[in-house]
């Protein structure tokens, strides 16, 4: 399954010569700075995933063996002492690659430097999480759902390494011990590569789980500790590889005009002749509800794609589409949203919400609003289509779920999946972009010339038809109101969002139960806050929705979390104290907050005056989104009427980690993406058309606008949880919560660029 | 046309409206460029332009006849582009590494113009978009090349 072919390397020459040159075939997920050559090192150990993994399992009916063509997912241990990994897991900055080599190497005990990391295709055996049923890359849940299997894997190939040691030397394995890379026999002084030692240990048994000892962490020597990432040199030399720097032999490109609005189709082209005889172009083509050209090269075939004179056909609003009205708004939508009067269906309840409020001593009511957000991943989606001679069609897309991709195109072509070979280079950014989106991905593109072609094709989105069709961090408006008791402390929340989940707007209908993401961050929060009723009024959008890094939380702990503060002034209270009272009795979670504090050097919320002789002040928030807890403090001043973060003190807690300098560049990461969207981002609609087609028009954070980061890890000990989202959530509320002590003017809507502040 | 790359004459079989990193990418193959806005936003295409940090995505190759065009596929053989993915690897800068093509670039050449910036011309200058965060990470490797000068 390794030797696809591919070129290896940049191509010389001219196109032509490329076009013509004979391929070499190595693996295109191979990296170029990383040895090897295809396939697997001759006298290389392999390990698949079907080896018994945990004591579920092992106690459970024996699961069938995979048959050896079904066990792609493998480590290989080869002659000259490397090792390379297949992970089920996607690399898209976020780490997991080395994670996984971590992980794997510390029970194997070899060096995770040494680790060649790829990514595995689609298959049954690569689904590791959740007792083997699925697998993504998503829900920051990859070391998490996979760290028993892992450490599982490395010790079973050690165990097999030593077996093989002891009969070659003639010792009892119980004499031998390991080192990073090999066997030892301390008592003759003797040892062996695991290198030299895999042909042997090929003959081995799988050790069954039973027999397999798991290492004290105690003894841990590379898991906690900040090992460094395995891509850096590759990342900062321009060798690593994308799904857009894909290419093999024959190969022609191509680029799209998408119809303006979603549910149009392309009528006639007005001046096709004219379009093909433009310098380059192979072909003119019509898709589903878009136009194509190809050409050998992309730049060729995007200028005649941007040309194309298409007679737009509008068939009306239809079931099998999500339709853009040629009116639709973004403002007016906002405004259609919050003229909403129902109290939805509820998702959360306790206590007696009702008489809480017939009681209260004061209610507070505040209105929040969020915005669609772009993924805005710097690498445009790109996918190469092959067929083969075979019958089989090869794939080079970005994803976060090869066997979720592989089940839709095989119902889209009719091919049987295992036909439909998945390739997963690195991803360049991904925030949720890259799952299976009805209308947001390019490969029903690329399967669709690369069969009206006869030759291999890979589309490029540029990034115009990219904000054209990402699908988008829904919006909400979200109607809170609290009441208070006579000393001021909070005894009743009642909540409606106005809005469509995520996981709603990806399956364009409303599902049996309500759509969990579409709440999370304003249910399940931990503050005891007695009597609550907490709903979601369902709005259809026209727009395509998708999951964004932190999903539901990144929008909904802005609005719980900057409403807390609303009902902490109305109360009287200080924001900090008010969440330690509502956190009584949870060590965790006050810990947790205290050390968010300590490390911002004492609550001091402000407003005070800086030593520049600016006045700032303090916001606090915390969120408990994807399975760890965190808690942010930000400090912000006005400067021309906009607002500047200066630092972020945030503690995590994941219960227990893997690497803490993956853990402190994902805060900083998801800190950045959360001020990204509190104070710039926004995603706007008018005539039924994004008004941002670039980041010309589109913001994201600039270098000058982010804030220092300091970081604090807590491990608790409990459950582990993710690292890649839960740091996001908190900081937008913490930097509202900031801008309205500062300002005296509370922050409801995001992004705060629409608003002129002063301090 | 031909095109000095890398200190090497390169025949292209392009014509003179071809944007450079098109260039690169397409007819020679070199993809450590990478495209992504093409409207000289993001930075992902920086290159050198006889040293000078220049937007690939919108620089015609026409333009370029004489001048001597340098790529990230060429920094490990440059004295400071070397010394800018030293830093790199060592503060851990990439996450996932689609920007940092143009963001070591962008490094070299105000390095290459000022051996030891300041944190304003630091500032000044690192003006590529990182949709990942690093811009702490970008900094800190920086001003640890700005000091090393300085010591």
């Amino acid at each position: 399954m390794m030797a696809r072919i591919f070129l290896d390397g940049p191509a010389n020459g001219s196109g032509d010569e490329r076009f013509a040159a004979p391929a070499k075939p190595v693996n295109l997920s191979r990296r170029r700075f990383l040895l090897g050559s295809a396939g697997v090192a001759t006298g290389a150990l392999v390990l698949g995933f079907g080896i018994p993994v945990g004591p579920a399992r092992a106690q459970g009916p024996a699961a069938p063996a995979p048959k050896a063509l079904d066990v792609p997912a493998f480590l290989e241990i080869r002659p000259d002492n490397t090792v390379r990994f297949l992970s089920p897991f996607m690399e898209g900055g976020q780490g997991a690659f080395t994670a996984m080599a971590q992980i794997v190497g510390e029970e194997l005990d070899m060096d995770p430097a040494v680790f060649e990391v790829e990514a595995a295709p689609a298959g049954k055996v690569f689904q590791v999480m959740f007792g083997g049923t699925m697998r993504i890359t998503g829900g920051s849940m990859s070391v998490r759902t996979s760290y028993d299997t892992m450490r599982r894997l490395g010790a079973s190939a050690r165990a097999m390494l030593v077996s093989a040691a002891a009969q070659r030397l003639g010792v009892g394995a119980d004499t031998l011990t390991t080192e990073p890379g090999k066997v030892i026999h301390a008592a003759s002084g003797r040892s062996l590569s695991y290198g030299e030692l895999a042909e042997g240990a090929l003959d081995m048994g799988v050790p069954e789980a039973g027999r397999i000892s798991l290492k004290d962490p105690k003894d841990f020597r590379w898991i906690g500790k900040p090992v460094a990432r395995i891509d850096m040199h590759a990342k900062s030399t321009g060798q690593a590889m994308y799904a857009i720097d894909s290419q093999v032999e024959n190969m022609l490109q191509a680029a799209v005009q998408h119809a303006p609005r979603l549910g149009l189709q392309p009528g006639a082209i007005r001046n096709e002749a004219a379009v093909k005889a433009m310098p380059g172009v192979h072909s003119v083509h019509t898709l589903d509800g878009a136009v194509a050209v190809v050409a050998p090269y992309w730049w060729h075939a995007r200028q005649a794609v941007d040309a194309l004179d298409v007679d737009w056909q509008d068939p009306g609003e239809s079931e099998d589409v999500r339709y853009m009205p040629a009116d639709f708004a973004t403002d007016a939508f906002t405004q259609h949203l919050s003229s909403q009067t129902g109290r939805g269906e509820e998702a959360e309840t306790a206590g007696d919400s009702a008489a809480a409020f017939a009681s209260a001593a004061k209610v507070v009511e505040g209105e929040f609003t969020s915005q669609y957000l772009h993924h805005a991943q710097l690498e445009p989606p790109s996918t190469l289509a092959r067929f083969n001679d075979d019958g089989s069609l090869d794939l080079w897309m970005p994803n976060q779920g090869p066997e979720i991709f592989q089940a839709a195109i095989a119902a889209k072509t009719g091919l049987a999946p295992e036909k439909i070979n998945i390739h997963s280079p690195l991803l360049g950014g991904f925030f949720g972009r890259h799952f299976q989106y009805t209308w947001g991905n390019p490969y029903p593109h690329a399967i669709a010339l690369a069969k009206a072609t006869g030759r291999p094709v890979k589309v490029i989105w540029s990034r115009e038809e990219e904000f054209l069709r990402d699908p988008m961090r829904p919006m909400a408006v979200v109607k809170f109101k609290g009441a208070l008791d006579a000393d001021g402390w909070p005894v009743g929340l009642d909540v409606v969002s106005v809005c469509e989940g995520p996981g709603e707007g990806i399956a364009n209908k409303r599902g049996e139960k309500l759509d969990e993401s579409a709440l999370e961050g304003i249910t399940a929060k931990s503050y005891a806050i007695p009597n609550r009723r907490i709903a979601q009024l369902f709005v259809k959008n026209p727009t395509t929705l998708a999951y964004w890094r932190s999903v539901g939380n990144s929008m909904n702990d802005f609005f719980y979390e900057s409403f807390l503060d609303e009902m902490a002034d109305a109360g009287g209270k200080d924001p900090y104290a008010l969440r330690l009272k509502l956190l009584e009795g949870n060590e965790r979670l006050t810990t947790l907050l205290n050390a968010a504090v300590e490390l911002s050097g004492g609550w001091k919320r402000g407003p005070f005056t800086a030593a520049d002789g600016t006045r700032r002040a303090r916001g606090i928030a915390m969120a408990s989104p994807f399975g760890s807890e965190a808690a942010a403090v930000a400090e912000v001043s006005i400067q021309d009427g906009q607002v500047v973060v200066h630092d972020v003190w945030e503690a995590i807690d994941p219960g227990s980690i893997v690497n803490p300098a993956i853990v402190e560049a994902q805060v900083n990461s998801a800190v950045a993406l959360g001020l990204s969207q509190v104070l710039v981002e926004g995603a706007e609609y008018e005539a039924g058309m994004p008004v941002a087609r670039n980041f010309d028009v589109y913001q994201i954070l600039r270098p000058e606008q982010m804030a220092k980061v300091h970081v604090k890890i807590v491990e608790s000990g409990a459950e582990m949880g993710g690292i890649g989202e839960p740091p996001l959530p908190a900081i937008p509320p913490a930097v509202a919560n900031a801008v309205s002590v500062l300002t005296g003017k509370r922050v409801r809507v995001m992004p705060l660029s629409k608003e002129s502040f002063e301090a | 046309m031909k095109l000095e790359i890398n200190g090497e004459m390169r025949e292209l079989d392009a014509e003179p409206e071809m944007p450079l990193l098109w260039a690169l990418r397409d007819v020679l193959g070199m993809t450590g460029t990478k495209y992504g806005c093409g409207i000289a936003q993001c930075g992902a295409c920086s290159v050198l332009v006889d040293g000078v940090v220049t937007r690939s995505c919108v620089t015609p190759v026409g333009s370029l006849e004489g001048s001597k065009v340098s790529t990230i596929e060429a920094m490990e053989q440059d004295a400071v582009g070397q010394k800018v993915v030293e830093a790199w690897v060592k503060h851990q800068v990439p996450q996932c590494g689609y920007c940092q093509s143009g963001q070591v670039m962008a490094a070299v050449s105000l390095l290459k113009e000022n051996a030891a910036p300041s944190e304003e011309d630091v500032r000044a200058s690192m003006q590529n978009l990182c949709r990942c965060g690093t811009y702490n990470a970008i900094h800190a490797a920086l001003s640890d090349l700005a000091g090393q000068e300085n010591a």
